[in-house]
């Protein structure tokens, strides 16, 4: 081979020879593409602190949590986290591979394109009286979302439904007044007979 | 000329011999380990770190030694509190001591207060254990990194509550960065004062959590056993790196029922050692393509003791091997495929070659971006094979073409059989090539120092007369800054494990204290600290322990009464604006010699190999002061923020008057 080849694109050194058989672009910086929505769903020991220790490693890592879900799973020593964060696939990657190597976490995914089920709950008090309260109760039906209090100046809404038919509904009844709003964070299962909680069953 | 070898008050060998004779029937009937071990004599235990010609006796007794210490030992027979003649409970505080002697500690470096006089209290009953008083926490943190780098075993130091946890946190972090394996052990208050800001009372283990592999707050007794193996567990295997264990003042008093488990049951925590078939047989095929190949080992070929595996992979495809500086002295530097250090001080020569490398085979590092310099630049033309233990450190700072997630000793196992021979002459252009470039980045005397020019003590000459002088076989520990550079340029590292560095973090003050670990994990090994005036500022209370502890460290401090690289920054990136760089220092052999430390002088090139001389001959420890020219600065240097192409270099001028 001949170090005397086209001098390469990029910002690569012409001083240096160019081998023949290749002249790539400037390398890659990784976890700087476009930057996507994800789902992680994380298995972890249900011990004290686990979740101090997952939220600390994704600040120390310039991750940034969108929500964040956390409950106990059928068997009590096990906890499952979901996480929405937002990223480029290998960012997201690397966040997943960093909490992996928590004692505590026994199983990462990312479920983004799995086929799932995903869900969030809402609480929306929004102000409705007489005059308006018909109009409230319209738009919760149409999103399938519940009376669940009333009261002469406001009732209370809970919604269900992915992210984006939450956003839509309270987008609706922002114009009514919302007085107070508390959102569970998504919760998600894939589609199938498939279990991430049995994969880390021994 | 004087030796470093068996003095007064080093104990260690000692003690472990007799532990080792009096289980070797218990041992008998575990894996082969055991019997290895124990045909390694009492007084060569310290070596078993070191790796003779390979299938030699030796070398196989010393191998099964070795695995024996990096799996849990759980072989050892501890005597109990009544065959040790003690008539009272059996406390947390003794369950700490059983476990650190069942996980093979001899000796772990420690710093006593209010909450863990319990421990100190029972500390007694167990002379096998060596407690060394440090003067500062942070030295016993340093002191254990030190110890388990010289040795590849789990270093151990100890801090009592509050102040003490904290003055911990600096080695912590440093080891966290280095991954190196150290259990750290901190008090703290009663559990029922646990969040009454009780005295001396802190949050440690908040603290410590993003700087340790896995930290633990135990305030419970019977919990201690569990704790500790686990803790030690997590600390080996794998990629090794910190564990801190808080232990509450309570449960180092309570009661302690529970018997030490035989294994562990960490069902997050399960590495991958083999590598995947398929990409050790993709990253063979890369290297048969490849004509530019380069090796670019690091710390994990240390850690993994896969530097045979190295040497005889380079040698079958003759690919010439470059070393990060955490992996200085993974290969002979006198093996012609050894090109030397890379990265920011590298060598002109190791960068240009991996400039215009077509395959980078990384083993062991993790692209650090002193290594990288800015990335889109980095290594144009090559693809990657990119080996780790970790597989976060995958694809984290530069995407690589074939990841292979294992050990590096076991990947090359698999590796070296499917990569084709390849005879020198088949690369004689591509290594001619190189050697055309080290030439030329060699060219002068001591490149890159223009100090001998003009008659003043050069710290290249004095590092590279360390290691002559030494036969390069000492363990040679350096500070942070220039006299880190010097040391990983010119120091000849010719035995795995002979250099230590503070690389990750970039620790001011590492190099005594990790120094005297070092000289207390290697008796059987000359020690030296290389340190700058900056440096030893910051820790130069623990020439009092060298000194109780008769621990013979030879501390070469390079003098140029200024923060040197500090000052080199201003001076190349700042334009001279030399703000807090220049600093005043003490007479610094009165000051050794006021501390019954033996110190020595070298003004000049002439005194040089006296002072040397003269400090290997002290029995005990001993520290040179080298008068270095006071403006020297560490070239090549890679500007922050620009690519291995773009070197600083020395610019040649007439000695100023």
């Amino acid at each position: 081979m001949s170090p005397t080849g086209s001098t390469p694109g990029g910002s690569a050194d012409p001083a240096y020879p160019a081998p023949a058989h290749t002249a790539p672009p400037a390398r890659a910086l990784p976890g700087h593409g476009e930057a996507h929505r994800h789902v992680l769903v994380a298995i972890v020991l249900n011990k004290p602190g686990v979740l101090n220790r997952v939220a600390s490693l994704m600040r120390a890592r310039n991750f940034n949590i969108e929500t964040l879900a956390v409950s106990h799973t059928d068997q009590p020593e096990v906890s499952r986290m979901t996480i929405t964060l937002r990223g480029d696939d290998v960012a997201v990657e690397q966040a997943a591979k960093q909490l992996y190597r928590l004692i505590d976490v026994l199983k990462v995914q990312d479920v983004s394109s799995d086929p799932t089920v995903e869900h969030e709950i809402a609480l929306i008090k929004v102000r409705a009286d007489d005059r308006n309260r018909g109009e409230v109760l319209t738009l919760a039906d149409m999103y399938k979302a519940k009376v669940v209090d009333l009261a002469a100046e406001s009732l209370i809404v809970e919604a269900t439904g992915t992210e984006a038919e939450v956003d839509a509904l309270i987008a609706l009844l922002r114009g009514f007044g919302i007085k107070e709003l508390v959102r569970s964070g998504t919760v998600v299962m894939s589609r199938g007979a498939g279990s991430i909680e049995e994969a880390v069953k021994r | 000329m004087g030796t470093t070898d068996d003095g007064p008050g080093r104990s260690p060998t000692a003690t472990s011999g007799q532990t080792q004779g009096s289980n070797g029937a218990a041992a008998g009937g575990a894996a082969g380990g055991a019997g290895g071990a124990a045909a390694v004599s009492a007084a060569e235990r310290g070596r078993i770190n070191h790796m003779p010609g390979a299938g030699t006796a030796r070398a196989d007794a010393i191998s099964a030694g070795r695995r024996e210490m990096l799996t849990d030992s759980h072989r050892l027979h501890i005597k109990s509190l009544a065959e040790r003649g003690a008539k009272r409970p059996r406390i947390g505080a003794d369950a700490v001591c059983e476990a650190l002697l069942r996980q093979g500690v001899e000796v772990f470096f420690g710093y006593p207060g209010g909450v863990v006089l319990p421990f100190y209290d029972v500390l007694g009953d167990y002379p096998e254990l060596r407690h060394i008083l440090v003067r500062h926490e942070q030295g016993g943190a340093h002191a254990a990194e030190g110890y388990a780098r010289a040795t590849g075993k789990v270093g151990v130091c100890l801090a009592t509550s509050g102040p003490g946890a904290t003055n911990l946190v600096t080695g912590i972090g440093n080891a966290m960065l280095d991954s190196v394996p150290i259990v750290a052990i901190t008090g703290n208050v009663v559990g029922s004062l646990l969040g009454k800001d009780a005295f001396q009372e802190i949050d440690i283990t908040g603290i410590t959590l993003p700087c340790t592999k896995h930290n633990y707050l135990v305030r419970e007794a019977n919990d201690i056993p569990r704790v500790f193996a686990e803790a030690f567990h997590i600390a080996r295997t794998g990629r090794p790196g910190p564990v801190h264990i808080d232990l509450t003042k309570d449960a180092l008093m309570g009661e302690c029922l529970a018997e030490h488990p035989d294994s562990v049951d960490l069902p997050g925590f399960k590495p991958n050692l083999e590598g995947h078939p398929r990409q050790i047989r993709l990253a063979a095929q890369e290297i048969a393509k490849s004509q530019r190949p380069v090796i670019l080992a690091g710390h994990g070929v240390l850690i993994a003791d896969a530097t045979e595996e190295l040497r005889e992979l380079a040698e079958k495809a003759q690919i010439p091997v470059a070393h990060t500086l955490l992996g200085v002295s993974a290969m002979d530097e006198t093996n012609p495929l050894s090109l030397g250090f890379v990265g920011m001080h590298g060598w002109k020569h190791v960068n240009k070659t991996i400039q215009s490398a077509d395959l980078l085979i990384a083993l062991g590092m993790r692209f650090d971006d002193r290594v990288t310099g800015h990335v889109p630049t980095f290594a144009p033309y090559a693809r990657i094979v990119h080996v780790d233990i970790d597989p976060a450190e995958i694809g984290k700072n530069v995407a690589v073409e074939i990841p292979i997630v294992g050990d590096v000793k076991r990947v090359l196992m698999a590796l070296i059989p499917q990569v084709e021979a390849v005879a020198p002459e088949a690369r004689a252009g591509y290594l001619a090539e190189i050697a055309a470039w080290r030439a030329e980045s060699q060219k002068t005397p001591w490149h890159g120092s223009g100090a001998w020019r003009n008659g003043q003590l050069s710290a290249d000459f004095v590092v590279s007369r360390i290691g002559e002088a030494t036969g390069h076989d000492a363990t040679i520990v350096a500070d942070v800054g220039q006299n880190q550079m010097w040391t990983a340029r010119y120091g000849g590292f010719r035995r795995p494990n002979s250099h230590i560095s503070s690389g990750g973090l970039g620790t001011m003050g590492y190099g005594l204290p990790a120094g005297m670990g070092a000289a207390v994990g290697r008796p059987d090994k000359e020690t030296w600290a290389i340190v700058g005036d900056g440096g030893l500022q910051m820790t130069v209370q623990e020439l009092m322990t060298l000194v109780q502890e008769h621990i013979p460290l030879r501390v070469a401090l390079l003098n140029n009464h200024k923060l040197g690289m500090v000052r080199q920054w201003q001076e190349l990136v700042y334009a001279g604006n030399y703000h807090s760089s220049h600093l005043l220092g003490p007479d610094w052999c009165k000051l050794a010699e006021a501390y019954g430390v033996a110190a020595f002088r070298a003004d000049s090139p002439e005194e040089v190999d006296t002072a040397i001389a003269s400090a290997r001959a002290v029995d005990g420890p001993a520290l040179i002061e080298f008068c270095i020219a006071q403006e020297q600065n560490v070239f090549p240097m890679m500007p922050a923020g620009k690519g291995l192409s773009d070197l600083l270099e020395e610019q040649f001028e007439e000695p100023k008057q």
